[in-house]
């Protein structure tokens, strides 16, 4: 098993690192899966997340000059470590002026995620930072938690208006109360509704769009839908709270699909970066 | 006893009382006929901070010839008379400081501009002289870089850490962070850093060692530093012994003295002491050999012999800066001599005595003589502080 990687790039740098800061705000620690050509983070729902789950999808050829990877057989040509993001977060926080990042899976004291970044230096010879940053090797048998999750039969599917705005409606909503009601129909209305005993709150949202999904997925229950009728979850704020909170750069496209009372999946596309973020209803 | 301080030497006092509140909870005021010394202590006793401000920082330095006068008080007290550096720094013009024996008062006075007076009355206690016993010129390494070398190094660490261990060998100096727990160490994220000794004003080490010391001081050092511009000089030894801080120009002297992990903390706590000595990332950086260190995870062994642990022959120091030798007696040369030579031989089980405490208020003749028992080489305190 062996990984190593290289980044020259100030703009491809700048852009992992706030992929990570991002991944960073939503969990303490996540899974990162390595293929020959993609990075994943992944957030499985378990019960101690919150039930959240993520996905989070990197092309590697945009990010890395060098990238070599043999995984843990040639038959499952993968690596997947469960690791704290805020680390990675806080070794290439440092790496920003660097003339170039590595990164390598070592073995220390215990299997580490190195981090080596060359700074630049007074003198001819360059300063080294390494970080090792510990990770836990997950074993084969264990890989099936963190595969990339099925596109939900959702009710509604709906564009996201500026997450900038979004997040101060959430962010002063989070207040008033610990749950929020996230509605939308297939006629680009989108609420943002909090109800306690003292006062009720309704952001209303208008002329968002909703995406065509065509035959990509097979949504029989959007398909049938009166347009007008609104679907909803029930959801814990603080977790799209901390959705929204890591989001530092609008993505070219954001979109919400809910599933009736059961489940809101929210996806965010870049141009080489998506997220899938899965938060699931409270009653 | 008044002082006036004017202008710029106004905000260098506040960042010296800043700087000083970082370590101690007491501010230790001592009138010389020479100057006006600033210290500190914390609560444990491991770090000593003070700051020399001659009479020419002052504009008016005014005492009654022959009459020496020392107090403390409360370092957040007179931290809140400059509470706010930014606004100090355009507002003040003078700041006065005037002694009242009768009243048991300091008096801090801040002219502001237009005619704004703001007058803080501190109740003083009286006290005994605040003295750590340290001797920088018999430490056989010493370094001295801009702050802004020791600001950048300092933040690739993370702002929660502790410790940090700095090693040195003939051209570098490695810095990492120190984990305490054996177990923290499957945790913790571990960082080390690499400077080449051309990034330092001067670099002169005739002892390759590793110390081990808290970075709070530091920071807190690195603060007046840096708003300053003055360079900061390092005084090291073996660990165990303290490491000396230190800032100067020619109206005032800052000297920051700090406990280090004695060796035997050193090798309990982490397998690091200086004869397994750091590992080079430098060259692992340049000279990249992918199998040199990605290595069969699946097979996992016990993380046990890495190669870094490994001894190194240890006797390529180089001779000591002469420079270095002009302040020892003959006698020291001796033990310097006698250290060079232990060195030479395999690591000797059980080394001198090392405390992680060191002398600190008025030293009698006998605790100096106490102190002197185990280390005898470098307790000559500073020319500064005779009070």
């Amino acid at each position: 098993m062996k990984f190593r990687s290289k980044m020259t790039d100030v703009g491809c740098l700048n852009h992992f690192t706030r992929v990570v800061n991002t991944i960073a705000k939503l969990n303490k620690t996540c899974i990162l899966r390595l293929t020959p050509d993609n990075l994943y983070f992944v957030l499985s729902g378990k019960v101690a997340n919150g039930g959240v789950s993520m996905w989070c999808e990197l092309l590697q050829v945009n990010f890395f000059d060098e990238y070599q990877i043999e995984g843990v057989s040639p038959d499952a040509n993968e690596i997947c470590l469960e690791v704290a993001p805020d680390n990675l977060s806080r070794a290439l926080k440092t790496a920003q002026t660097a003339k170039s990042v590595k990164i390598k899976l070592t073995k220390k004291h215990c299997p580490c995620l190195t981090i080596a970044a060359e700074l630049p230096s007074l003198s001819s010879v360059s300063r080294v930072v390494t970080h090792d940053i510990p990770v836990e090797v997950i074993p084969r048998r264990l890989w099936h938690d963190f595969k990339e999750p099925t596109m939900p039969d959702f009710d509604v599917s709906i564009y996201l208006p500026p997450l900038k705005t979004m997040k101060n409606v959430v962010d002063r909503m989070k207040n008033l109360s610990n749950y929020l009601v996230i509605e939308a129909n297939l006629s680009g209305e989108m609420n943002l509704k909090i109800e306690t005993d003292l006062v009720s709150v309704t952001t209303h949202f208008k002329d968002l769009g909703n995406p065509p999904w065509g035959d990509d997925a097979s949504q029989s229950k959007s398909q049938s839908r009166d347009l007008e009728a609104m679907a909803y979850t029930r959801v814990d704020i603080r977790k799209l709270q901390q959705f929204l909170a890591g989001q530092q750069v609008n993505p070219s496209k954001a979109m919400c699909n809910i599933v009736h009372k059961r489940i809101v999946h929210l996806i965010l596309l870049h141009e080489d970066v998506s997220l899938q973020y899965f938060i699931p209803a409270v009653a | 006893m008044d002082y006036v301080a004017t202008g710029g030497n106004v905000k260098v006092l506040a960042k010296a009382i800043h700087s000083l509140s970082r370590i101690g909870d007491e501010l230790y005021f001592e009138h010389q006929d020479d100057g006006l010394a600033l210290r500190t202590v914390n609560s444990s006793r491991s770090a000593f901070a003070s700051f020399f401000l001659s009479p020419l920082f002052f504009q008016r330095f005014h005492t009654c010839p022959g009459h020496t006068f020392r107090c403390k008080m409360p370092v957040k007290s007179v931290q809140s008379v400059f509470k706010s550096l930014s606004s100090l720094e355009k507002t003040v013009e003078k700041c006065r400081i005037e002694w009242k024996p009768e009243r048991s008062q300091l008096t801090f006075t801040l002219h502001c501009k237009h005619g704004l007076l703001k007058t803080h009355n501190l109740s003083f206690q009286d006290c005994e002289s605040l003295q750590a016993v340290f001797d920088k010129e018999g430490c056989p390494n010493v370094l001295r870089a801009q702050p802004r070398l020791l600001v950048d190094t300092v933040l690739n660490f993370p702002p929660s850490l502790e410790e940090v261990t700095v090693s040195v060998s003939g051209d570098r100096m490695w810095l990492k962070n120190h984990v305490e727990d054996k177990t923290d160490q499957f945790k913790a994220m571990m960082t080390e850093l690499c400077l080449s000794s051309e990034e330092f004003d001067h670099f002169s080490v005739s002892l390759q060692t590793s110390i081990t010391f808290c970075l709070k001081e530091l920071r807190g050092l690195l603060v007046f530093a840096e708003s300053t511009g003055l360079p900061i000089s390092v005084f090291f030894d073996d660990p165990g012994r303290p490491v000396v801080l230190s800032v100067s120009d020619s109206v005032l002297e800052a000297n920051f003295v700090l406990a280090t992990l004695s060796e035997d903390a050193h090798q309990n706590n982490n397998n690091n002491s200086k004869r397994a000595s750091p590992p080079t990332p430098a060259d692992d950086f340049m000279c990249d050999d992918m199998d040199s260190y990605l290595i069969a995870m699946e097979t996992s062994e016990i993380a046990g012999a890495s190669s870094q642990k490994e001894p190194q022959p240890s006797s390529s120091h180089g001779p000591p800066m002469p420079n270095h030798r002009v302040f020892l007696d003959s006698v020291m040369e001796e033990q310097q001599q006698e250290r060079d030579e232990e060195e030479d031989l395999e690591r000797p089980p059980n080394k001198k005595f090392r405390s992680l405490f060191f002398g600190s208020v008025s030293p009698t003749p006998s605790q100096v003589a106490n102190q002197t028992t185990h280390s005898q080489d470098v307790l000559a305190s500073d020319s500064e502080d005779e009070g």
